[in-house]
């Protein structure tokens, strides 16, 4: 596993019925790719977050497929539309199987 | 101040033939046209590393990304879910040159449509 | 003006260069690139200053004679002297020194006192460039704009100081509004700094809007403000420019350091912009450039000039606009007793370090061109000679003031050329084809027929070097010719050679600072004395 991944996220607490609201990821990751040799000649192996997806309550909102080309601590900014109240989940999956999680309710009021 | 001389820095101009052949793998060999997509990037990078690209694809429902120049000219794939609030989206990518970065949107009715930018990675100079 | 039909120094007079009261009912006082000036200089203006693509020929792309006839300007007379290169050294001895900031200070409030609530507006590039302002990392520069009344600034060369320490001044010292719309947050891509700011005038809101420097991370070292992101981020312009018309501007000003030709692309997507403050390519234009409806003001650098622009407001906009560029002859101006005495002030801890002679020179010491300049050779060769390498380079800076034949070299001289936070003259090697790269980069970001893959500046000075340049040839294909004059043979691409530079953006670089490299060999030399230099053949055609 990767070590000190961690995501954050920019999810605004409350939105009324309907609303497009604008999320930002961040998660800490080398993104190594697998390009890169070492002091010693050898090329380092290809370690990346290969995949992030966002979801409320469920249903898909975005969904990338990644490849090393896609810079150190990967970012994404997109909008959600959000028809209620719920949890805004985001997934990001390592090529060495780990898998990271993160939440964030959203009150619709 | 002149920069990176230390680093080996090449801007190179790949032949672009991975390009093409990524591109035909997402449309199926079908014919890209211009139409409602857009392509946001910096004219210069201010870092080959981290240079942010923004997509706009109201129709679409994925979006390819290649870095025309690069070794290997894949950077991402974008689909877009039932509650996404729009079709635009932005992240950061790594271009190891001066190049086009491209993107191909498959639109809801099954056609393509590509953009591209020129994005300029410079070794850096001084200025006024 | 009235000062274009008066031919000679002893008919000016500071009430011809100020000029009476103003049209309209709300004035702007624009200053810009005095690069930590405050005492009067010479500086020469360039001889070449090359346009490509659509600006060819363009203001501010002409110099010499195109320029007086452009504009008017009979040779040989004080607005010939202030504005354009030829003949200098007889005319800076007839005129004598332009700029200085309790000259500056006089001219403000001349302008205030026919116009109390005209806004001073600093285009940027204030804190750096001396060696006071070097030692007290922009404190003195801070102290002297608050009290010139500044309202509202943008920056570039500020950031080298680095961004804590730019913070700190905004949050602590700083009294007119630091503005720049286009500096983000690096890592959430969200708004850094205010980007506007708007000010009641004579009843009317006058949003002043500011643009820092957009290629900071590239021209100057990004290590230094790594939490800051920049570009010219034209969207975020437009909506800017859009939420101050919602805000019920009557007239929407650009304070900005993106360089002239990048603005003036600019004013044309942009539409909604009534001035644009231009500044960073250091160009001095007598009159606005119309783009559409938008004005743009080119007021110099150095403290040689102050453009006061007058608008005629009404409730539906801007009716008209009035603009004199007033040089600062340092000769006819009085001082403004009040600021001399702070500027003295800040002076003082270092006039005895500055005043100490290390030479002399008989020829005349400049840098301002698209090419190297006497100050840029006389770097080169201290490099070569003191670093004992084969070619040496040197950034292409349009700031420095210049020396005329027969003055002392002190060292303030040399700071005034050489003062910035990584002075570090390295030593390395470099390959042929690499040398060739780093010509062909930076050719690019000078003669981009794309003003927004320019980032102004000038091509990187070069000793011990000789090559020929087409400026209308694509990147990679500009420079050839490339010969070591020490042995008149051609630049081989698989050899290596040792190269002496200053000013790396990279972070460790290591070197004496350039001023006790460039300090050294003055001493050595005594008197400083420059062939022309023939190194470098430009092509235009
Ligand atoms: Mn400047
Ligand atoms: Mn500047």
């Amino acid at each position: 596993m990767a070590e000190n991944v961690t995501p954050r996220v920019r999810v605004p607490s409350s939105a009324s019925a309907g609303e497009t609201v604008t999320i930002k990821t961040l998660i800490s990751h080398q993104m190594e790719s697998g390009q890169r040799k070492d002091d010693a000649g050898n090329t380092i192996p290809r370690s990346i977050i290969n995949r992030f997806v966002a979801a409320f309550n469920g249903e898909t909102v975005i969904d990338v497929t990644m490849e090393p080309a896609i810079s150190t601590n990967p970012y994404f900014e997109f909008q959600a539309k959000i028809p209620e109240s719920g949890t805004m989940s985001f997934t990001w999956y390592d090529d060495d199987g780990s898998v990271y999680e993160e939440s964030k309710e959203i009150t619709v009021g | 101040g002149l920069g990176a001389f230390a680093a080996t820095f090449v801007l190179p101009k790949f032949a672009f033939a991975a390009t093409e052949d990524a591109i035909a793998e997402f449309t199926g060999g079908a014919a890209t046209g211009q139409g409602d997509l857009t392509l946001t990037a910096p004219e210069i990078a201010e870092n080959g590393n981290t240079v942010p690209i923004e997509i706009d694809a109201p129709g679409a429902e994925a979006v390819l990304i290649l870095a025309a120049g690069n070794p290997n000219p894949d950077v991402a794939t974008f689909h877009f879910g039932p509650l996404a609030g729009s079709h635009v989206a932005s992240t950061r990518i790594r271009l190891a040159g001066t190049q086009d970065v491209v993107a191909v949107a498959k639109m809801s009715d099954g056609s393509f449509v590509e953009a591209r930018q020129e994005v300029k990675v410079t070794i850096g100079g001084c200025g006024g | 003006g009235q000062w274009a039909r008066l031919a000679a120094q002893q008919s000016l007079t500071q009430e011809d260069l100020i000029g009476g009261p103003g049209s309209g009912t709300v004035s702007l006082v624009h200053i810009t690139d005095i690069h930590a000036q405050t005492q009067p200089i010479y500086f020469r203006e360039p001889e070449i200053n090359l346009g490509v693509g659509a600006v060819n020929g363009k203001p501010p792309h002409i110099t010499g004679d195109a320029f007086r006839s452009a504009f008017g300007i009979e040779a040989g007379s004080a607005r010939d002297y202030a504005l354009t290169h030829d003949d200098f050294v007889s005319l800076a001895k007839a005129y004598g020194r332009m700029g200085g900031l309790d000259r500056i200070a006089t001219v403000v409030k001349a302008i205030k006192g026919d116009r109390p609530e005209a806004l001073v507006l600093d285009g940027g590039d204030t804190w750096q460039g001396s060696l006071p302002a070097l030692r007290t990392q922009g404190a003195d520069m801070v102290r002297l704009f608050n009290a010139l009344g500044t309202d509202a600034m943008t920056a570039h060369w500020e950031f080298t100081l680095g961004s804590e320490r730019v913070r700190d001044i905004v949050e602590g010292e700083l009294d007119p509004a630091f503005l720049g719309a286009n500096i983000f947050d690096a890592e959430w891509d969200e708004p850094a700094f205010e980007p506007m700011q708007m000010f009641e005038r004579g009843g009317h809101q006058i949003a002043v809007i500011g643009q820092a420097f957009p290629y900071m991370p590239i021209a100057n070292p990004g290590w230094m403000f790594p939490e800051l992101s920049f570009g010219i981020r034209q969207e975020r312009m437009a909506e800017v420019v859009q939420s101050a018309r919602d805000q019920g501007a009557a007239a929407v000003v650009l304070l900005s350091h993106n360089g002239f030709d990048v603005d003036r692309k600019l004013a044309a997507d942009i539409p909604g912009i009534d001035v644009i403050l231009t500044g960073h390519t250091h160009d001095a234009i007598p009159e606005p450039v119309m783009v559409g409806k938008t004005a743009l003001i080119a007021s110099g650098s150095h403290g040689k000039f102050v453009s006061r622009v007058d608008l005629d407001l009404d409730g539906s906009g801007v009716k008209g606009i009035e603009h004199r560029l007033i040089p600062i002859f340092s000769d006819v101006i009085a001082p403004d007793p009040e600021m001399a005495a702070l500027v003295e002030e800040t002076r003082a801890p270092f006039a005895e370090e500055m005043s100490e002679v290390l030479g002399e020179t008989s020829s005349l010491l400049y840098r301002r061109g698209n090419f190297n300049g006497t100050w840029d050779d006389l770097i080169c060769n201290a490099l070569i000679s003191e670093r004992e390498a084969d070619i040496a380079l040197s950034p292409g800076f349009r700031w420095g003031a210049s020396l005329i034949p027969g003055q002392q070299i002190t060292r303030e001289d040399v700071f005034n050329v050489t003062a910035m936070s990584y002075p570090e003259a390295y030593r390395t090697e470099m390959t042929g084809e690499f040398l060739h790269t780093v010509m062909e980069d930076v050719a690019d970001n000078l003669f981009n027929p794309d003003p927004y893959y320019q980032q102004g500046g000038d091509m990187v000075r070069v000793g011990g070097l000789g090559y020929r340049i087409d400026i209308s040839k694509p990147q990679g294909a500009r420079i050839s010719e490339m010969t070591l004059l020490r042995t008149g043979a051609p630049i081989d691409p698989a050899t290596s050679y040792v190269v002496a530079g200053w000013a790396s953006v990279n972070e460790g670089t290591e070197g004496p600072p350039i001023w006790e490299v460039v300090e050294s060999h003055i001493r050595r030399l005594g008197t400083v004395s420059l062939e022309p230099n023939d190194s470098v053949d430009v092509v235009t055609g």
